[in-house]
């Protein structure tokens, strides 16, 4: 049901200002800051993934850090053999292509995100919150503990991976295709939400045996969703990966996980562009108070906890109010 | 691999699972009482440490850096349940989330403005340095008590919950909270006090690792994140549950770490099985964990069976 309201100007406004930072950055010669809008980027696409897991489906995913991290492992584990000229993991040939190794990330991205959801699924609540976090735990000492990749001391990308027709070392080209993907999966989001599978996926976060009584079995519609959410944060890793041309198991850390989950909270959870918007504050709460206290994670932790307990539905709540999709 | 060295690692993972219990005991407890998920519960666990080095390096004293280390964690628990955790009893899971990561941003840097971002040290306490001979093997004095603690709490839990009022009400509270209130029970204190009790748990198990590990920041979140594994194995709100579920996540992580690699070293070559077995030692408790959610997804041993 399209309707022009103020959370649409919001969203163009937010779509068109994250388009225009690194643009102006670009014009003034300042290349620190068209990174910065890369990674507000980044991890917006990675939160648009748990948003759909989190907002949507109301299952709350403290491990979606594992699927960015393997979806960056993907990214360098291929890059590496592409540039070593040596056979990859069963024998697949790494590549420096950025098309591929996208569609690896999200396929193994997804497929560990079905595992995990299909035995995370069993349960709800606060179990789930616990499992999620215990089997991103479980993958993140896996990555440490494997000698073949770097282990604990990570793996280097030497060279950036290759988007056909594009310079990606050239940081405004990189942006740009960061910039389009998320901009897909934002769209993706949108058309999921309003499809039959999205309102299937609300009403199993609102009422399972309602829906179960039209028909449908929360479990699968939730295990899909929870899929698809793990495939787009898998891909954003990737374009991580990229942009530090650097893994190590850090990706997956819960901190990360936890991050994630702040980002959304940030900018207002199932909103369309709620990743966008929180990305950009906590990103943004980092650099202007990290630049004048080390201690900015104290502040952050302060400032977080007044949101919740006193500023709910975000910054796109707060600025364009209640909206029509529960 | 002698026999002696086996039954050295065996008591190591008893040893693990005893700390692990006391991670499990305040969480699980909290979790059915209030129904609250607390990933606060690591940053007790540091606090312990913390005041237990701090205390211990200023008077000299072991004990009384382990009382000072409990008795820190509880009071801060305290302090946070009735400021901040208060509220949330009512709100969803994801704002206990939020919260409660928030309150670890905070301490983690709280802690890094007080104490330095190095670690500290805590040294043994004189009575329990050196080995005991059990006849098969020696072991650690300091570790054998450690087993010897947690298994104190155990039973002192098992007293609380079981024989006082204060454990009526408690197991009252896990039932039906409103029911209890309309009793005319302090459901506020009560809530209080439940918590300051697991937060004095951390706090111990954080002041006894302490002595053996490095006192640091960060230390708390893995603790606590196997300790939710050892939820989900035990069975939430159920004492007995977490302390069975944290014996044999402990047993069975401790036994696989060494083990594995010394299995994959007879069909592979060692440089390699030192790495295999090792990677997977480390996901072993998290199958574990895969399997009882499949086999019985409430846990081995649920409160309300």
């Amino acid at each position: 049901m399209p309707r022009i309201g103020r959370e649409q100007g919001l969203n163009l406004g937010l779509a068109l200002a994250l388009l225009a930072a690194p643009l102006v950055a670009l014009a003034l010669a300042e290349p620190f800051y068209i990174t910065l809008a890369t990674r507000i980027a980044i991890l917006a696409l990675a939160a648009v993934g748990l948003n759909l897991a989190l907002g949507l489906g109301g299952m709350v995913s403290f491990g979606h850090a594992a699927y960015f991290g393997i979806g960056g492992y993907v990214a360098g584990i291929m890059a590496h053999h592409a540039f070593m000229g040596t056979p990859g993991p069963l024998g697949i040939p790494g590549t420096g292509q950025m098309l591929p190794i996208w569609a690896m990330a999200m396929v193994i991205s997804g497929v560990v995100a079905a595992v995990i959801g299909a035995l995370s699924l069993r349960t709800s609540g606060i179990f789930f919150i616990m499992i999620t976090l215990a089997f991103a735990q479980m993958l993140y000492y896996f990555a440490l503990s494997w000698p073949a990749y770097g282990g604990e001391d990570g793996l280097p990308i030497f060279r950036r991976n290759a988007f056909p027709g594009l310079n990606t070392m050239r940081p405004i080209q990189f942006f740009a295709v960061v910039y389009v993907a998320l901009m897909l999966a934002i769209g993706v989001f949108a058309m999921l939400r309003e499809s039959r599978f999205g309102a299937a996926l609300m009403a199993a976060r609102q009422n399972p045996a309602r829906l179960a009584a039209l028909g449908t079995a929360p479990f699968g519609v939730m295990l899909v969703g929870f899929a698809i959410s793990g495939a787009i944060t898998g891909l954003a890793g990737a374009l991580m990966a990229d942009l530090t041309r650097f893994v190590s198991p850090a990706m997956m850390a819960w901190t990360l996980s936890g991050e994630l989950i702040v980002i959304i909270l940030l900018g207002g959870t199932g909103r369309l562009f709620g990743p966008v918007a929180g990305a950009a504050l906590l990103v943004g709460f980092e650099v202007v108070f990290g630049g004048m206290t080390e201690h900015w994670q104290l502040l952050l932790g302060i400032v977080l906890l007044l949101v919740v307990l006193f500023a709910r539905g975000g910054l796109i709540g707060t600025l364009a109010g209640r909206e029509g999709h529960g | 691999m002698t026999l002696a060295l086996i039954i050295e690692q065996m008591l190591n993972g008893i040893q693990f699972g005893m700390v692990l219990f006391l991670m499990a005991a305040g969480l699980t407890l909290v979790f059915g009482v209030m129904g609250l998920i607390n990933l606060a519960h690591g940053s007790l666990y540091m606090i312990g440490a913390f005041v237990c080095a701090a205390v211990a390096a200023w008077a000299g004293q072991f004990w009384l850096g382990l009382a000072a280390g409990m008795a820190a964690a509880a009071i801060a628990g305290a302090l946070i349940e009735m400021t901040v955790l208060r509220r949330l009893y009512d709100r969803d899971h994801l704002d206990q989330v939020l919260a409660t990561f928030a309150l670890i941003l905070i301490a983690t840097e709280g802690t890094k403005m007080i104490f330095g971002p190095f670690p500290l040290y805590l040294g043994l306490p004189e009575s329990l340095t050196g080995t005991v001979d059990l006849g098969l093997a020696p072991y650690s004095r300091y570790r054998l008590a450690l087993i010897g603690f947690g298994v104190l709490v155990a039973l002192g839990l098992w007293l609380v919950i079981g024989r006082t009022r204060l454990g009526i009400q408690i197991r009252a509270g896990e039932a039906d909270r409103a029911m209890i209130a309309a009793l005319g029970v302090n459901i506020r204190a009560l809530y209080t006090i439940v918590f300051a009790l697991g937060a004095g748990l951390a706090g111990l198990a954080g002041a006894l690792v302490g002595a053996i590990q490095s006192v640091q920041v960060g230390m708390g979140e893995p603790v606590l994140i196997l300790a939710f594994v050892v939820i989900v194995i035990g069975g939430i709100g159920s004492v007995r549950g977490a302390l069975l579920g944290a014996l044999l996540v402990g047993v069975i992580d401790t036994m696989g770490r060494f083990l594995l690699p010394r299995a994959f070293a007879l069909i592979l070559p060692a440089d390699q099985a030192m790495g295999v077995g090792a990677a997977l030692a480390s996901m072993l408790i998290y199958v574990l964990m895969a399997m009882v959610l499949v086999l019985r997804p409430k846990g081995l041993f649920p409160a309300h069976a």
